[in-house]
């Protein structure tokens, strides 16, 4: 556990000394913070202004359901481009750098590595995350806020990021070459949003691949329902990358 | 003494070249060991292998009896290695790193500070210790290097080329405290710096090829390897007349002039030559100026041992 910490806090050390972080933290939030103001917040108004004239209809304007959700949704996509970011170096700089030679050296068990390096994505993520939490905030200014739905939709998220950076992680076990490890990400992620897309009516397959789709396990969560289903899904995908990175790492020691 | 490391078939390939072939040797419990050889002999391959950082190809090594592939984590617990070119995380200052260092080898949190200062000490980083390792010169990040692979005191170190890019003075520095580990310590050392390895180690081991073509103390491959004392001789006196006389004792193998009176004596076994040629030149009435014994240095033996492969 403490081999963990450690290259968990060397992880963190590391991403909070190198720019990399800055500029992605500039991008990700210039990006949310546009398509917040002027897409879901520019809805609203003029939504709010309907209903100005039409007061029956005010039970209906719940600004979860028309802020919230749409903002959860889109986040996952930005995911796609952001995750790659955060996990094209994790062990593909070691191999290039050369590094790899001292951490693999160390008695560090490879599963530490991997999970040091992993929560150290996820707390990078989550720390870009908690920057977007001051947009709920905003609303809960001009309305009542529903909290339990935007947990549940954060929930969704993170969730969704973790089992994007654990498929990053892996990216970068395959290579010494950050671009390539980043580029590699993300086309498997685009592959896992996308499968399954094609909405044949009656086909067996199509209802199976979908649910192995990242992207269609997000909705439910972003409209704030919790269903174990998603959870599992999530959490699963994650595993089997780490696991898949862990089988990676150990065919050093047997591919002679 | 007990044995440290045992190594019996050891053998890897890079593809289909072998990078070492069929390697055994043992070393022994608070030995200085050095490895040396040219460029491609397969020393750094040994020292990865022991390191646990590639897998044999076959054949098997054993630090303090673990095996380094099957118990891998049981042997990089002690173990203190410096890889070939020192590689470190640049991102980080010289204090992060060794604290990363410290965490990752298991140094309990009340003793880290205490062992971050000692080893800083004994490389002498304590006056850049919260420079980025990016901007550290290759001297100081050698240093580091070596600085990470003491922490923790590893009852054996592993340093691939230790003093690679120091300057002279940090050399001596580098190599008296390689000295002072012996004893408690094991250290198996690489180097192509030949008086380092006979300055250093209680045996040298080399290699070429992937095949260890000799393994001794280096006193001893100087006297056994160099097959026959030499002599040099300053002598006033006819030339031509001083070689024959020279060439004319028994067991002598060749005489050369030198230039300026100086005379080199060969002689093709252990005897010693001294005293017969010191009779010799003072029975033909020349003046005899300098009259000195001397060995083969390592370098003609190392030459002698990797040339002769080759052949």
């Amino acid at each position: 556990m403490s081999g963990v910490l450690a290259v968990l806090r060397k992880e963190l050390t590391v991403y909070y000394a190198t720019p990399l972080f800055y500029l992605m933290g500039f991008f990700f939030l210039l990006v949310e913070g546009f398509l917040f103001f002027f897409i879901y917040f520019s809805y609203f108004q003029t939504a709010s202004f309907q209903i100005a004239q039409n007061p029956q209809m005010a039970s209906l304007l719940d600004p979860f359901q028309v802020v919230f959700r749409s903002f959860f949704e889109d986040l996952g996509f930005i995911l796609l481009l952001l995750t790659p970011l955060i996990t094209m170096r994790l062990l593909a700089e070691e191999k290039r750098a050369g590094t790899a030679e001292l951490l693999f050296t160390y008695p560090l068990p490879d599963w530490a590595v991997i999970l040091g390096k992993f929560l150290a994505a996820l707390l990078v993520f989550a720390t870009l995350l908690v920057f977007t939490l001051c947009y709920p905030l905003i609303f809960a200014f001009l309305t009542r806020m529903d909290w339990g739905q935007v947990a549940a939709g954060y929930m969704g998220v993170l969730l969704l990021g973790a089992a994007c950076l654990a498929l990053g992680l892996f990216a970068s076990s395959l290579t010494a070459n950050q671009i390539i490890a980043a580029m590699s990400a993300f086309a498997l992620l685009l592959l896992f949003w996308l499968i399954g897309a094609q909405q044949d009516v009656g086909s067996a397959w199509t209802g199976a691949l979908a649910s192995l789709s990242l992207r269609e396990h997000l909705p439910n969560l972003a409209k704030g329902v919790i269903d174990t289903k998603d959870l599992l899904f999530y959490l699963c995908f994650a595993f089997f990358f780490l696991f898949l990175t862990k089988r990676q790492l150990e065919s050093r020691r047997w591919r002679a | 003494m007990e044995t440290m490391i045992a190594v019996q078939d050891l053998t890897k390939y890079y593809g289909l070249t072998p990078a070492i072939s069929r390697l055994a040797f043992e070393v022994q419990q608070g030995e200085i060991v050095g490895f040396l050889g040219p460029n491609g002999a397969g020393k750094t391959t040994t020292l990865k292998i022991l390191a646990g950082f590639l897998p044999p190809t076959s054949g098997r090594a054993r630090i303090n009896g673990h095996d380094c592939v099957t118990e891998s984590l049981a042997v990089r617990r002690s173990l203190g290695y410096l890889p070939e070119t020192a590689p470190l995380y640049t991102e980080l200052t010289v204090s992060q790193f060794l604290r990363f260092a410290a965490r990752a080898k298991g140094v309990e949190a009340a003793r880290q500070q205490a062992e971050m200062d000692r080893v800083a000490g004994a490389c002498g980083l304590l006056e850049v210790r919260r420079t980025l390792i990016s901007s550290l010169s290759k001297g100081f990040r050698q240093r580091v290097g070596l600085a990470q692979a003491l922490l923790n005191s590893p009852p054996l170190l592993i340093l691939d080329e230790p003093t690679i890019g120091l300057d002279p003075a940090q050399i001596v520095d580098i190599r008296q405290l390689i000295k002072d580990l012996s004893g408690d310590h094991t250290v198996v050392l690489s180097s192509h710096i030949l008086p380092e390895v006979s300055q250093l180690c209680q045996r040298v081991i080399i290699i070429n090829k992937g095949q260890i073509v000799a393994s001794d103390t280096p006193e001893n491959l100087s006297r056994q390897l160099g097959r026959g004392a030499r002599l040099k001789l300053q002598v006033r006196g006819p030339a031509p007349e001083i070689i024959a006389a020279l060439k004319g004792l028994s067991g002598v193998k060749d005489a050369v002039s030198q230039g300026e009176e100086r005379y080199l004596v060969e002689s093709g076994n252990d005897q010693d030559l001294r005293p017969d040629a010191a009779r010799l030149v003072v029975a033909r009435g020349w003046d005899l100026l300098e009259l000195q014994a001397q060995e083969f240095t390592l370098e003609e033996v190392f030459l002698n041992l990797v040339t002769e492969e080759e052949a």
